[in-house]
């Protein structure tokens, strides 16, 4: 398949699975009990305008898939709803809070991809004890929750040592930095363990192959076979298991933030549940799924750059 | 008609004789190997302190003993108490239930809607298939802890919540595995002969191709289990899931998060150790039986 059909493929898959996402975000609400407009203004009850204001947000007079259409509409628009709690646009309140979570799951993709290529490849060229020791680091790594880590770190370097703050996200530039150290850290550590043994596998079944041999006999230099040869050539399960990776980040963010106290989106979407915020649960999920989705479609387009022997759209 | 009656009775004996096999429990030693079986017997040895909690806890977790809030290790309290003086052992103990009865359960409901799926998949074929296939795409979509918090927002915080919702997040990675298991198995002759012995499409689904796959089923079960309880623990640290003061280990490392900021670290540290050894061995039997399950065919 050449490019230009393969990626309007893609993109239209992309988009049903979009399409078909939202319709059941939008679901969510004749999920729950009772009618939209008593789940809606919950236990606060409501003043006539309010009931106005929600039932003219959720088009609550018009037939069911007219709504879905009215409110998709809202959304391409760039209108996410009305905050009952926050009394704010909940476009601006996700805008506002987009950066930290972005800045926190970059981070800790970054951490992700230099610890666990760097600590896999380690393991398969040294073998013997340092492999096992890593291979059981990377087994407790696994089983680790990422809360279970959030406390420790606290308890260790910032309660403890004094070395890190311990709550927010700072007031930006290094000093976020600073504050999203010990959060990437806890969101990376299952992660990192988890492709540093893929890596492991990758590299060690790739050098175990001929033309590395050939290399070797060849008499070229140890680090450039391993750079060039099993590395480049181990990339495919690596990158897989990254793009894969870094889409539960998104997901994993939502419990971190919550441990140190950050002002990103997965704070935001727990406050809203407990609150009852209902315009802020559904959009920030929105978010969520989207951009998981994306990043998933994202790696399975790069496969094709990476490795030019699989050809566009086959899955091998 | 004496001859289809004598043939289907010679393969009504080699079905019994394949029955004959060593038994359920040297098959699993075998399976889990010397690691796997000390995971299984610390897990085994967890799961029964669990059980007999009432009589293996030395207090009652609730009892509060306001003398001894935030107290180190002492003969009275093994482990110390928590802020409000509650005996932490006991707590584990008891909190350890429903870290293995919640993610257990949500495994089983995954497990059995993800095998009927699969199942149903493998065997229709077709517009069925596809259709099955691309629901488990639009769940796959989903992040799973998503899922619960999901089912949290409509239906509000409770472990029930919580399970349903983590239990549909689940079908997907059962029922995709168990697909193209049973697919292959769909394929094979032992199966056309069947059909052709007139056996009906849900008996040969039973009957034949789940017994062959069962294998990859239960390993697959137990490899999900580890990342079940990891998000029900994380999903009740966040608040949103068993409510206080029931014991939960992942409300334990949230309360004793607090004890940490006091200057008492040992809840946090005990309830978060607890939650690793549960997840590591749970997860080292999925792995070893993944990889008999693969090594059979």
């Amino acid at each position: 398949m050449s490019l230009g059909p393969y990626l309007l493929r893609r993109f239209g898959g992309l988009l049903l699975v979009l399409l078909v996402t939202s319709f059941l975000v939008f679901g969510l609400l004749y999920l729950a009990p009772g009618s939209p407009l008593a789940f809606i203004l919950g236990p606060r009850g409501g003043t006539p305008e309010q009931i106005a204001a929600v039932t003219e947000q959720y088009h609550l007079n018009d037939p069911f898939f007219v709504r879905y259409a009215a409110w998709l509409g809202d959304i391409l628009r760039g209108d996410l709803g009305y905050s009952i709690v926050y009394r704010q646009d909940v476009s601006a309140l996700i805008s506002s809070r987009v950066g930290t979570t972005l800045a926190l799951v970059s981070l800790a993709a970054i951490i992700i991809s230099v610890v666990g290529i760097a600590v896999g490849t380690f393991a398969a060229l040294r073998g013997g004890w340092s492999d096992q020791l890593t291979s059981t680091l990377a087994a407790i790594g696994l089983s680790t929750p990422s809360f279970v880590i959030g406390v420790a770190l606290i308890s260790v370097f910032a309660v403890g040592l004094g070395w890190f703050p311990t709550f927010g996200s700072g007031t930006g530039g290094v000093d976020t930095l600073w504050h999203l150290t010990l959060p990437a850290l806890a969101l990376s550590v299952a992660s990192a363990a988890y492709l540093a043994r893929i890596t492991r596998a990758a590299v060690l079944e790739e050098s175990g192959r001929e033309h590395v041999q050939t290399a070797t006999v060849r008499g070229l230099a140890t680090g450039h076979i391993v750079r060039h040869h099993v590395l480049r050539n181990s990339l495919i399960p690596i990158v897989t298991v990254l793009g894969l990776t870094i889409a539960t980040l998104i997901a994993g963010a939502v419990v971190v933030e919550n441990v140190f106290a950050l002002d990103g989106l997965g704070s935001l979407l727990v406050r809203a549940i407990l609150q009852r915020d209902f315009a802020v649960v559904q959009a920030v999920i929105l978010v969520l799924v989207v951009a998981f989705v994306v990043v998933n479609a994202i790696v399975d387009f790069l496969y094709t750059f990476i490795d030019p022997r699989i050809a566009l759209g086959s899955r091998q | 008609m004496t001859i289809p009656s004598t043939t289907s009775l010679a393969v009504a004996d080699v079905v019994r004789e394949r029955r004959v096999r060593p038994g359920f429990a040297r098959t699993t030693i075998e399976r889990l190997g010397t690691v796997g079986c000390i995971a299984a017997g610390v897990l085994l040895v967890i799961a029964l302190a669990a059980t007999f909690a009432p009589i293996v806890a030395p207090y009652d977790p609730d009892f509060p003993d306001l003398l001894a809030s935030l107290s180190g290790p002492s003969p009275a309290h093994l482990l110390g108490a928590d802020a409000l003086g509650r005996d932490i052992l006991s707590r584990l103990i008891w909190g350890a239930r429903i870290t293995l009865a919640g993610p257990g359960l949500v495994i089983l409901i995954a497990t059995v809607v993800g095998v009927l799926l699969a199942l149903l998949a493998a065997w229709r074929g077709g517009r069925v298939d596809t259709a099955i296939s691309w629901l488990l795409d639009v769940l796959f979509a989903v992040p799973g802890i998503v899922f619960g918090l999901i089912a949290v927002a409509i239906w509000g915080p409770s472990l029930a919540t919580v399970v349903g919702g983590l239990a549909i997040a689940y079908v997907p990675y059962v029922a995709r595995v168990v697909r193209g298991a049973a697919l292959r198995e769909r394929n094979m002759p032992y199966v056309s002969a069947a059909w052709l012995q007139g056996h009906s499409g849900t008996g040969i689904t039973f009957t034949q191709i789940l017994p062959n796959v069962q294998p990859i089923v239960v390993a697959q079960a137990v490899s999900s289990l580890g990342f079940a309880v990891i998000d029900l623990a994380a999903v009740s640290f966040l608040g949103l899931g068993v409510q206080p003061p029931t014991a939960d280990l992942g409300l334990m490392v949230k309360s004793g998060f607090d004890s940490v900021l006091r200057g008492q670290p040992i809840e946090a540290i005990a309830a978060g150790s607890l939650i690793v050894v549960i997840v590591w061995c749970v997860t080292i039997i999925g792995d070893r039986l993944t990889s008999s399950a693969r090594s059979i065919r």
